[in-house]
């Protein structure tokens, strides 16, 4: 039986994201957990995360877990979800200015205010449901079709260095890049634990991913 | 395409069930809010808003495994609101599985709360819900103030300051209820909905007086409403979510089918 542990660094809803991932990998064991150990022990590993940018590194570099991350990235599939996406970043602009992890190089930015696109101004947070391209072909977009409608809760957004990491995108005033993927990596800034029938696809495609 | 406008049912809980009942929802246990949910997701909902109406103190943490159960089988947004009166209160909700809470009366008694909350949670998790009754003479221009404890108690608070100065504080959206409308199944105030909705950039539900889905509409195109949230016309079967979101798609509005 694979093993999948859901990073838990006190930041918030862990709870959907282990339950979803119990509702779709009946094969799994999913296991929260703030230990190294067991998460270096995992087959898989999701990053969930919520809250400020700031709250969120202390709580990784506190508890270690930030070296976890650092240490088995590349090594197996890798999930990053919402602010699991964006510590993998460089550097946040969130709360003045906070690093981040540097695994996908790029900064985190906070959408302009006033937002505007096509004449009508749009709201900030960015929160509902939008539509995401798949960018490029990708073993976590089987079985969704291109354009579903993903939900989303966010006020900062990801700008990766590299184009070619990038494997989904929504448009929200501009197009940002909200799925980025590497060898053993993938991570959205919406929720997929939240996106209903199309989210739980993606969920259980990362189960069966083989990180390639 | 953009952001879908949300279609929102608003549930009443009560010492752990569902009450006002739950009549089209083929379902065996319609006080139970695991089944509730489960429904209204498979009938489309683009979130689900649990109102804890729960009065005794006894029960107040039954709210917090409501939202454990139904969290763990219904993967679509859930809101939860009532008797939240501390960032603790808030932690517990998120940890249970709320994606986020709603705060109204402890946000009046200290609005220093909605800031503190933000700051920890992030302001997309934190919804101030505004309870909003007309308080101008007929011919004054239109102002509304801000009530609390179901509108029998005024605050003094003008309620576009009030949504102006929680938007300052970091709420992440507002669920703005005429107090007027509520129950009344005429529609929105929709001279209300829009003087808020034009003072403050974050998302605003709508909410109180929906009767038919021209309500809906009216309060996308009318109020500018990102999202609206309706009881009892779901609850008793007069629509379906579906039948709501192809009438909103009728009129341009953009829904997720």
């Amino acid at each position: 039986m694979q093993k999948i542990a859901v990073i838990d660094y006190g930041m918030g809803n862990l709870r959907s994201v282990s339950k979803a991932l119990e509702h779709v990998a009946e094969n799994a064991e999913v296991v929260v957990s703030a230990d190294a150990s067991v998460i270096e022990s995992a087959d898989r590993v999701v990053c969930p995360g919520q809250g400020a940018a700031r709250d969120c590194m202390a709580a990784l570099q506190q508890t270690g877990l930030a070296q976890t991350v650092l240490d088995i990235a590349g090594t197996r599939p890798f999930l990053g979800i919402c602010m699991g996406y964006q510590v993998l970043l460089t550097h946040s602009e969130e709360n003045g200015g906070v690093d981040c992890l540097n695994i996908v190089p790029g900064e985190v930015t906070r959408f302009a205010e006033p937002l505007f696109d096509a004449g009508s101004r749009l709201k900030v947070p960015h929160m509902g449901w939008s539509e995401v391209r798949h960018v490029r072909d990708h073993a976590l977009w089987s079985g969704i079709e291109d354009a579903s409608r993903f939900y989303f809760a966010h006020s900062y957004y990801c700008v990766p260095q590299d184009d070619a990491a990038v494997a989904g995108s929504c448009h929200y005033g501009h197009d940002i890049a909200v799925a980025v993927t590497a060898p053993h990596l993938f991570a959205c800034q919406f929720h997929p634990e939240k996106s209903a029938g199309d989210g739980l696809q993606l969920l259980k495609n990362f189960a069966n991913w083989d990180g390639r | 395409m953009g952001l879908a406008k949300r279609i929102i049912p608003c549930l009443d809980v009560d010492a752990g069930r569902v009450v006002k009942g739950v009549k089209f929802l083929d379902i065996r246990d319609a006080g139970d809010p695991v089944n509730v949910a489960r429904g209204y997701n498979e009938a489309g909902a683009d979130e689900i808003t649990f109102l804890d109406i729960t009065a005794s103190s006894d029960n107040r943490d039954t709210i917090v495994h409501v939202v454990e159960e139904v969290a763990s089988e219904v993967f679509i947004p859930l809101t939860v609101g009532g008797g939240i009166r501390a960032v603790e209160d808030v932690r517990r909700l998120l940890n249970a599985g709320a994606d986020k809470v709603g705060i109204n009366t402890a946000a009046v008694n200290r609005p220093d709360l909605v800031r503190e909350a933000t700051d920890k949670v992030g302001a997309q998790c934190i919804v101030v819900a505004l309870d909003a009754k007309s308080v101008s003479a007929p011919g004054e221009p239109p102002r509304w103030e801000i009530f609390t404890h179901g509108g029998r108690t005024p605050t003094g608070l003008d309620a576009v300051e009030w949504a102006v100065r929680m938007a300052e504080y970091g709420a992440g959206e507002l669920l703005l209820t005429s107090m007027d409308r509520d129950g009344t199944k005429v529609g929105f105030d929709l001279a209300l909905t829009k003087a808020i909705t034009d003072a403050v950039e974050i998302p605003v539900i709508a909410s109180g007086g929906v009767g038919n889905l021209d309500h809906l509409c009216d309060g996308v195109l009318k109020g500018g409403a990102d999202a609206v949230l309706a009881a009892s016309i779901f609850h008793f079967g007069e629509y379906t979510i579906a039948e709501a979101k192809a009438h909103m798609a009728a009129q341009g509005i953009e829904v997720r089918m």
